[in-house]
């Protein structure tokens, strides 16, 4: 085992650092300067001053150097400082990572909560009238632009119910809540997000179970266990899901770095401080290192959750491993 | 003895505090009662005196970057500082220069000495007091090579700065500068708190102590800042208690947010103002506001171009744009035409210029004259040949600029300019096109300070690669002018010489100027005082407040 990590770990490096080298060069391939917002097109700033500001920000140096400087210091684990307000970029990501983690992880758990017995249901009479309604309910809600329902779902709920805060994630006097207070507060602020982000994601999902089950459903053994006298319940919800499962399960390993990617867009419509709108900045004021702190970091957790998909296959079904061994 | 034993336990400034506080409420009772026994007549005849309270939520598209004056660069981070610091000087509503900081000043007769006498009352958050000592070090750091600030070449005329006593500063410039009294509204920061830190990375940045109206509270990123009235304001307390600026980023979703007042004070597009703001609801809860911004939007043109060297080609064009019809269609009509770079509000705004009138018939006279008219009978100008066809360039993103472009392409096409239209990703659209004057004509804004100084634009020196007179004007009477204007302190002599500037500048087209868009603030009804005038509604901030019976926000302040 260690030896496969080894391997896996040498294998990988490589990739990972020429995804740096090329995240870079694009990024400063891309016009414009992480200075040009404070200092351009405002005549109260001389040229020198501006090119002073490039000089203090090491933005005057050849790009290689620019890079072995960034390198050096990702060695060590310190991914700067951003540009933009001069904080370290770990402070900043951590500070939005909470919420983004948050928001997504209850998306997914209303997803698979949904998604599931939508699938397994669905599989039980393909093409019966329960699977064809929720055919046509989950594109329907697959194909409508998340930002169009997320604003339909905030005029309705906030300007018209006033059930549910338009935006943000507290009340503005959420400092003088108690524990309790606070954490209902921060929930009733997120049902719409988590609410919109699950929204669009069921139908991938739900059809994923749908098509594993139909055919874990057509296996020999399910027929034998039904044979058997099996209540059919007990043949769909133990037997059978028990493996349909498996290639949801791969999907959510693959899916390890979406947990801390936000959408920018659902960030952007529902005012969230979350991962999404730091990475949209950043790239929009050229924040150079925030924008690779993030570029590296969806690297590495890619890696990790490929890594584990495998590792997950290799555990799962012995044939895979006596493949890689061979 | 008793005195430093209080101000040990208590700190200064909470003893203070709480002296003013006390005081205020006891004037606040003397006010109220006769009001209560002649209220019908008293609101008939003087406005009820203001109670203080509640909390004013503010809406707003990005978040702040850096709380302190000097590095303070973006319009969020502008907002914030403004309540928590002051400068020497400021404008008052109408825009004149006053002390704020400075209780006087004198600007010597060669114009060379500027000596300020601070106010001797002013403390910081803290609780220390505010001195000559607090200006000097502005002043070092916004020159120390070393710290990120984009102001710096406001003061590279500054000579030296004495420090004469605690409250007198003096200022001495290699040359007279008049423009400089400006610079010397930037906000004073405090020695004592920030000596000897690297400024660009302080915690302070996120955690500011100033002197202003306003004391900082909290900062939760990309989502909220807020504010608390410093009861110890030289001027008096605030009325509103707290100041939430909160961050929405998304437009449509702030709308949603004003229609369940869950933000008191916005900015609303020409399209929200006119159309989608007048619902019964609306009209009630809030009051829309509606003055000109301190900017213009300009047709510039590449003055290198043979075609644009003639002057006759760009009177003709400002003859051939409707300008009231691009207001009409762009601005919904909320917006006044520009004949210069200046609003009318200005006092740089000659008001004897009138704009030439719109004239398509002039126009293709005037071309014709040129050497351009439609000789081949294909219904475009040509010359030697070649069809009239330019360029507009201008950058994406910009809706209004898009459409100003496309009803200036049909408004051409009536004269037989035949106008393509290409919009470019801002930072290529500097670095690409305007730095390198690779554009035949662009469609660009400025938004301008309240000095009508415009040496950066127009003088013929300011041409090099990212300078910003990028169209390559050249007039010898505008360079001397804005020399002069540069170096004249007495107002009426530079209200004459920026008069004469204008007249140029209209004359010689080296942009046609197009309009002036209003600024459309949008605050909740429940606030009084406010008073629209030339420099906007917030000049009095600290004078708004919500009558008792109206106020939304009843939640006491922290601490």
């Amino acid at each position: 085992m260690t030896r496969y990590l080894l391997q896996q770990v040498l294998h990988r490096g490589p990739v990972l650092l020429l995804i740096t080298v090329i995240s870079f060069g694009i990024m400063h391939l891309a016009p414009g300067k992480p200075t040009d917002a404070a200092t351009q097109f405002n005549p109260k700033v001389s040229l020198e001053a501006r090119q002073r500001m490039e000089q203090l920000y090491g933005l005057d140096q050849p790009l290689p150097r620019q890079y072995a400087h960034w390198m050096g210091r990702l060695v060590r684990f310190d991914f700067g400082r951003s540009f933009l307000d001069d904080r370290p970029v770990t402070e900043k990501i951590l500070e939005r990572l909470p919420i983004t983690l948050t928001i997504n992880l209850w998306s997914l758990l209303l997803i698979l909560g949904i998604a599931i017995p939508l699938g397994v249901l669905s599989a039980v009479r393909p093409n019966g009238l329960f699977d064809r309604l929720t055919t046509v309910l989950v594109f329907i809600g697959y194909s409508a632009p998340s930002f169009w329902v997320a604003l339909l779902c905030m005029a309705w709920f906030g300007v018209t119910l006033h059930w549910l805060p338009i935006s943000g994630i507290h009340s503005l006097d959420y400092e003088s809540f108690g524990m309790i207070h606070r954490w209902l507060d921060t929930g009733w602020h997120l049902i719409l997000p988590v609410g919109i982000a699950a929204f669009t994601s069921v139908a991938g999902m739900s059809r994923y179970m749908r098509s594993s089950m139909v055919d874990v459903l057509r296996q020999d053994y399910i027929r034998t266990a039904r044979a058997k006298g099996v209540s059919e319940r007990r043949v769909l919800f133990h037997h059978g899901l028990r493996n349909g499962l498996l290639p949801v399960i791969t999907i959510l390993g693959l899916s390890l770095p979406d947990l801390i990617g936000g959408s920018v867009i659902a960030e952007t419509i529902f005012s969230i401080p979350g991962m999404g709108r730091l990475f949209y900045e950043a790239v929009m004021a050229r924040d150079y290192p925030v924008v690779m702190a993030l570029v590296t970091i969806g690297a590495v957790l890619t890696m990790i959750g490929n890594f584990l998909a495998d590792a997950g296959y290799a555990v799962a079904d012995p044939r895979i491993r006596v493949e890689s061994r061979a | 003895m008793e005195r430093s034993l209080n101000r040990s336990a208590l700190g200064a400034a909470g003893r203070r505090q709480h002296d003013r506080q006390r005081s205020w409420f006891v004037s606040a009772i003397l006010v109220l009662v006769p009001n209560l026994f002649f209220s019908p007549v008293a609101s008939a005849d003087s406005p009820p005196p203001p109670t203080s309270g509640d909390a004013i939520v503010v809406g707003s598209i990005g978040d702040a970057s850096r709380l302190l004056p000097i590095l303070a660069t973006d319009s969020a981070s502008g907002d914030i500082v403004g309540l928590l610091f002051n400068g020497l000087l400021k404008y008052n509503e109408r825009l004149e220069i006053v002390g704020d900081l400075a209780e006087s000043w004198t600007v010597s007769e060669d114009g060379l000495t500027f000596t300020f006498h601070l106010r001797p009352n002013v403390r910081w958050h803290d609780g220390a007091a505010v001195t000559a000592r607090d200006v000097e070090f502005t002043y070092r750091k916004l020159i120390d090579p070393n710290v990120r600030t984009p102001y710096s070449s406001s003061y590279e005329l500054v000579q030296s700065l004495d420090v004469l006593d605690d409250h007198t500063v003096r200022i001495r410039y290699k040359e007279p500068f008049a423009p400089a009294l400006e610079s010397w509204m930037m906000g004073v920061i405090p020695k004592h708190l920030l000596e000897g830190q690297d400024l660009n990375t302080t915690p302070f940045l996120r955690k500011p102590v100033g002197h202003g109206p306003y004391t900082f509270v909290r900062w939760k990123t990309g989502e909220l800042i807020e504010l608390k009235a410093n009861p110890d304001y030289f001027e008096h307390r605030p009325y509103i208690d707290r100041y939430l600026y909160r961050i929405i980023p998304d437009e449509a979703t702030l709308f949603l947010e004003l229609l369940t007042q869950g933000v008191d004070l916005s900015s609303l597009t020409p399209l929200q103002y006119r159309r989608q703001t007048n619902s019964p609801f609306m009209q009630r809860a809030y009051h829309k506001f509606r003055y000109p911004s301190f900017g213009f939007t300009y047709l510039g043109y590449n003055l290198q171009d043979e075609r644009f060297k003639d002057i006759r080609v760009r009177q003709a064009i400002n003859r051939a744009i409707d300008k009231q019809a691009l207001i009409e269609g762009v601005l919904y009509g909320l917006g006044a035409i520009a004949t210069g770079p200046y609003p009318k509000e200005s006092w740089g705004y000659d008001p004897s210029i009138v704009p030439t009138p719109y004239d398509p018939r002039a126009a293709k006279a005037l071309l014709a004259e040129a050497g351009w008219s439609d000789h081949d009978g294909d219904g475009w100008l040509d010359r030697n040949g070649q069809r009239f066809q330019f360029t507009i360039l201008t950058n994406q993103g910009n809706e209004v600029r898009r459409q100003v472009a496309e009803l200036i392409q049909q408004q051409l096409k009536a004269v037989g300019i035949d106008v393509k239209i290409r919009t470019v990703e801002w930072s290529t659209f500097v670095h690409e096109f305007i730095d390198k004057r690779r554009f035949e004509a662009v469609l660009l804004g400025w938004s301008l300070s309240r000095d009508p100084d415009l040496y950066d634009l127009f003088h013929s020196s300011k041409t090099k690669e990212g300078e910003y007179n990028f169209v390559g004007y050249a007039n010898p009477d505008v360079d001397r002018l804005l020399l002069e204007g540069r170096r004249t302190f007495d107002h009426e002599q530079r209200v004459r010489i920026y008069h004469d500037v204008h007249r140029h500048l209209y004359e010689d087209q080296p942009y046609t100027f197009l309009f002036v868009s209003d600024a459309l603030p949008m605050l909740s009804s429940r606030f009084r005082n406010v008073v629209p005038t030339p420099i906007g509604i917030g000049y009095n901030f600290i004078d708004w407040y919500a009558p008792r019976s109206e106020q939304r926000y009843h939640a006491v302040m922290q601490q």
